[in-house]
């Protein structure tokens, strides 16, 4: 592990005594220590904002920049024990290190609250993933659909929804006037 | 020599007379051919391009291709200074109401080209949110294969439009017929929620 990333992660746990982050590489290879240096950390949804507040504000963190919010659907996948993971990439430009948030949630509802009150590139970013996941993000300011038309029902990047649909292109709504 | 009522016509002296007959014919033919013959080879393309049949669209246009050789080079973005539309590309349902809107806007007369096998038929994206062919939603006029078509193609679909105009001919907008359809996901511009 990085020796950035090795003192962020004692400072998140001096400061979160009662979150188990659990590091580890964000790809996993027993092989060689290729991607070593790329760290995950574990955070639970209801401590998300109070850790990403002190991500981006303490000194040695310092991450100004949400390089992107993700999510990815563990349905399926072996020894996988969550549906979701909502996962947050960031990076300190500053000090040249960066770091990836993994933040479990399930069905039903799964929710997690936004962190657009300490980056303003989150609230997009969630719309989106709100929008083909379906996860909630409570305190958005806005969240709406981002990338599928209005009236769309389903979350189709979740791995149960079919590619071709469930008929939503053949049934959304026409209306025969001409003169609009 | 056809003229029988030598009265009627303005160009005729007397009756039987050759030259003013076959003037008559000349005005004749250019009254019945003369529009579709200038239409045919001053088509306006307003390029809806939404993915890689763009690229080859804008080499037809560009000097090796050179669509100009067939009087049709003039591309304009807006839909009003258009007649022929080349719908370029896979068209997502959620563009699918703009595209319309652009075609409604264009002046008739007007013609559609749907290039490749996106717009005609979805292509390879068969998927929930793109629209399986446009003509679906909307009159086309010649279909032009190819993933995405070569240039010579898409000039091949554009000689096609032109046989088209000189054999056919304006046809009235009530023959034509409208659009019929119009999809219905409106984006709401009076969103709920959003930050003042």
């Amino acid at each position: 592990m990085d020796q950035n990333i090795a003192q962020i992660v004692a400072g998140l746990r001096t400061a979160f005594p009662d979150v188990a982050f659990s590091p580890q590489p964000l790809i996993d290879r027993s092989e060689d220590d290729a991607g070593a240096e790329q760290v995950f950390v574990r955070v639970p949804p209801d401590k998300i904002v109070e850790v990403m507040r002190f991500l981006h504000d303490d000194a040695r963190c310092d991450f100004q920049q949400l390089a992107s919010l993700t999510c990815v659907d563990y349905l399926d996948f072996p020894k996988a024990r969550d549906r979701y993971a909502v996962v947050y990439t960031l990076v300190s430009p500053r000090l040249n290190h960066r770091m990836w948030v993994k933040c479990f949630v399930n069905d039903p509802d799964p929710a997690v609250p936004s962190v657009t009150g300490i980056w303003n590139a989150a609230e997009w970013t969630e719309r989106e993933v709100f929008d083909l996941f379906g996860i909630r993000f409570s305190d958005h300011p806005d969240l709406r659909r981002i990338m599928t038309w209005d009236g769309f029902k389903a979350h189709p990047l979740r791995k149960d929804y079919p590619l071709r649909g469930h008929g939503e292109r053949e049934d959304f709504t026409v209306v025969t006037d001409d003169s609009r | 020599m056809g003229l029988t009522t030598s009265e009627t016509s303005p160009h005729t002296m007397g009756n039987g007379d050759t030259l003013s007959t076959r003037l008559d014919h000349l005005v004749g033919l250019l009254r019945k051919h003369g529009p579709n013959w200038a239409r045919k080879n001053s088509l306006w393309p307003m390029p809806f391009a939404t993915a890689c049949c763009g690229i080859e669209l804008m080499a037809m246009g560009a000097s090796r291709y050179d669509v100009a050789r067939f009087g049709a080079e003039v591309m304009r973005f807006t839909p009003r200074q258009c007649d022929l539309m080349i719908c370029a590309g896979r068209v997502a349902i959620k563009m699918l109401p703009v595209l319309q809107r652009i075609y409604m806007q264009m002046c008739e007369p007007k013609w559609v080209i749907s290039m490749g096998a996106c717009a005609s038929t979805g292509g390879v994206f068969d998927t929930y949110s793109v629209v399986q062919g446009i003509d679906q939603f909307m009159p086309v006029d010649v279909y032009v294969p190819g993933c995405p078509p070569r240039p010579e193609t898409l000039i091949e679909g554009v000689m096609a439009i032109q046989r088209i105009v000189d054999a056919e001919g304006v046809k009235p907008s009530a023959e034509r017929g409208g659009l019929g359809l119009t999809v219905d996901p409106v984006v709401q511009l009076n969103t709920v929620g959003r930050r003042s």
